[in-house]
């Protein structure tokens, strides 16, 4: 059995949010940058959770980006991967950072490739699904439980106002979110590890962007909180009736 | 022309799916085509309404028992090719996430999801996307002949009018490898995302025992029911209620939260709400910034307070 588990760099959840070259780069300037969340507390914990249930389980690694993203590589080898590929290229298009996992997990021979729901910066959903879908397998979206029984995954995805469970054959690509696993620190022993364990650089295959990021914007200020005594609830109430029209 | 995807969730189509319909309306308007709408599955309602929304056909597939993202986006990239779609929308929801991102890599369709606006056409096709879980905003541009867009619920109003629409229904054989073994819903059916109002609380309450009152509140509003990170994760709330850069991010029209100070990771969940009002005893709670009405006060007096003056209001 073999798992890829694809990890993305985004900034701290903590750091702020600003723009420079006339809006259209974001400012990295200071920013703390970490395991996109999705991926590690859900996807990457849950994977090593499986492997500590079965060892012959291969846990790989996999994210699209320069040098830079090597450093949450490395962390997520401490946590518990075996090995991590890196494919030399930044994108900002989920096509083509697809399209090079996809490249990497044909000749990889995985059964389960695991990913977040979606990334905290590009918030885009949409990874899990383009992977499964150049890869021609099925995809499980939003899962918050898995369990593997030899060739089939049993997944407990969200639907609208409930979860349903899917019984799915291997192989497969599951997208995670909160309740699959908790959040884990890696220990002294991983970190040690994790200075030794495979980190292979690949070059990117060729591939058009589909998209292209413009620009970017700030939400409008807010124009400042109105405050009402705690003795008169019924101002508040016609305040949202007869000011903000919201109720 | 313009495909636009609807959900059909146990035969009824959802509410944010008529947002994507008006929005596809309206992208046809802009592009001088027109709009047509998808609906895998059977209904319970009379699909040729969806003419009230201003499409002029309604093509429905039936075939698939369940939802299956594979055997879906092969019956979406079908009808798209042979309609000769320019664009294909879906809504941003739980099952428009799962289909866009396959629908995109099938078609080779560049794709924004989460849009939050309709596309500028003055140079090339650029959508307005939420980033940074709701902080910012990014314009994409779309570089490809065929489009996908996903929308985000609450980001478009469905625009009624009156028409009927011609609705044909053709049959498939799908080879679904998904199969559903069993579900599961939970005490309220109304999808977080999609609520016009949502009443939120936090550790301010003190403890899973005191909820009643914010239940209260929520029914006398008809509101979806929310809370902050450290009461998912001290189990006094379910996962899915949790709301945040890590929970669900979602735009209501009315945002209420009780006792929540405001962590940047919660505002980032909730800053696209249009109307935000926060009742804390802590006049220092960071959340006051991101308001736009705000109650100083402590919520166990305040809140039984203001279901009771809604109750006389309504």
């Amino acid at each position: 059995m073999k798992i890829l588990v694809c990890i993305s760099k985004t900034p701290d959840t903590t750091a702020k949010i600003a723009f420079t070259d006339n809006n259209t780069k974001y400012d990295t300037n200071g920013v703390q940058w970490i395991i996109n969340p999705y991926d590690e507390w859900y996807a990457l914990v849950r994977a090593i959770e499986l492997k500590e249930a079965d060892a012959s389980i291969a846990l790989h690694l996999i994210s699209v980006g320069g040098a830079d993203a090597e450093p949450i590589l490395r962390k997520a080898l401490a946590l518990g991967g075996d090995e991590a590929i890196r494919i030399n290229i930044d994108s900002d298009d989920s096509f083509v950072i697809a399209t090079q996992i996809a490249e990497a997990a044909k000749t990889g021979g995985y059964d389960l490739i695991l990913t977040g729901k979606e990334t905290i910066d590009h918030n885009g959903s949409s990874l899990g699904g383009m992977v499964a879908e150049l890869l021609d397998l099925p995809y499980v979206s939003l899962a918050t439980k898995l369990e593997l029984n030899g060739t089939t995954a049993n997944v407990t995805r969200e639907i609208d106002g409930g979860q349903e469970l899917n019984e799915v054959p291997t192989p497969v690509v599951i997208s995670a979110q909160k309740g699959m696993a908790e959040a884990r620190i890696p220990n002294m022993r991983g970190i040690m590890a994790a200075r030794t364990k495979p980190l292979k650089v690949v070059e990117p295959v060729a591939c058009e962007a589909l998209t292209t990021t413009v620009s970017f914007e700030l939400p409008p200020a807010k124009a400042g909180v109105k405050l009402v005594d705690a003795e008169n609830v019924q101002e508040l109430v016609r305040l949202l009736k007869e000011e903000a029209k919201a109720i | 022309m313009i495909l636009v995807f609807l959900d059909n969730v146990s035969g009824s189509i959802k509410k944010s799916s008529l947002e994507a319909l008006s929005y596809g309306v309206a992208v046809a308007k802009q592009l001088g085509t027109e709009a047509q709408a998808l609906v895998i599955g059977s209904a319970n309602s009379d699909l040729t309404e969806l003419g009230n929304y201003g499409v002029s056909k309604v093509h429905q597939v039936t075939g698939p028992e369940a939802f299956d993202a594979q055997a879906y986006a092969r019956i979406v990239s079908d009808k798209s090719n042979e309609l000769n779609a320019s664009v294909v929308i879906f809504s941003h929801s739980l099952m428009g996430k799962a289909l866009a991102s396959r629908v995109s890599a099938r078609l080779k369709a560049g794709l924004v999801t989460g849009a939050v606006a309709l596309p500028d056409t003055s140079n090339g096709f650029v959508v307005k996307k939420s980033v940074f879980s709701g902080k910012a905003f990014a314009n994409v541009k779309i570089n490809t002949a065929v489009k996908a867009i996903s929308l985000n619920p609450n980001a478009y109003t469905a625009v009624l009018g009156e028409g009927k629409a011609e609705v044909t229904t053709t049959t498939v054989s799908v080879d679904a490898k998904v199969k559903v073994v069993s579900s599961t819903k939970s005490s309220s059916d109304r999808t977080l995302t999609e609520s016009e109002i949502v009443v939120s609380a936090g550790r301010g309450m003190k403890g899973p025992e005191n909820w009643g009152m914010i239940e209260e509140l929520a029914d006398v509003l008809d509101a979806g029911l929310a809370c902050s990170r450290p009461v998912a994760d001290a189990h006094w709330r379910p996962h899915h209620e949790h709301v945040g850069q890590t929970g669900v991010a979602i735009a209501p029209n009315l945002y209420i939260a009780i006792g929540i100070s405001g962590a940047i990771q919660h505002l980032a969940g909730v800053n696209r709400s249009k109307v935000i009002v926060v009742i804390n005893k802590d006049p220092e709670a960071p959340f006051f910034k991101a308001a736009d009405y705000g109650i100083v006060g402590d919520a166990f007096e305040v809140v039984p307070k203001l279901t009771a003056a809604l109750k006389v209001g309504a």
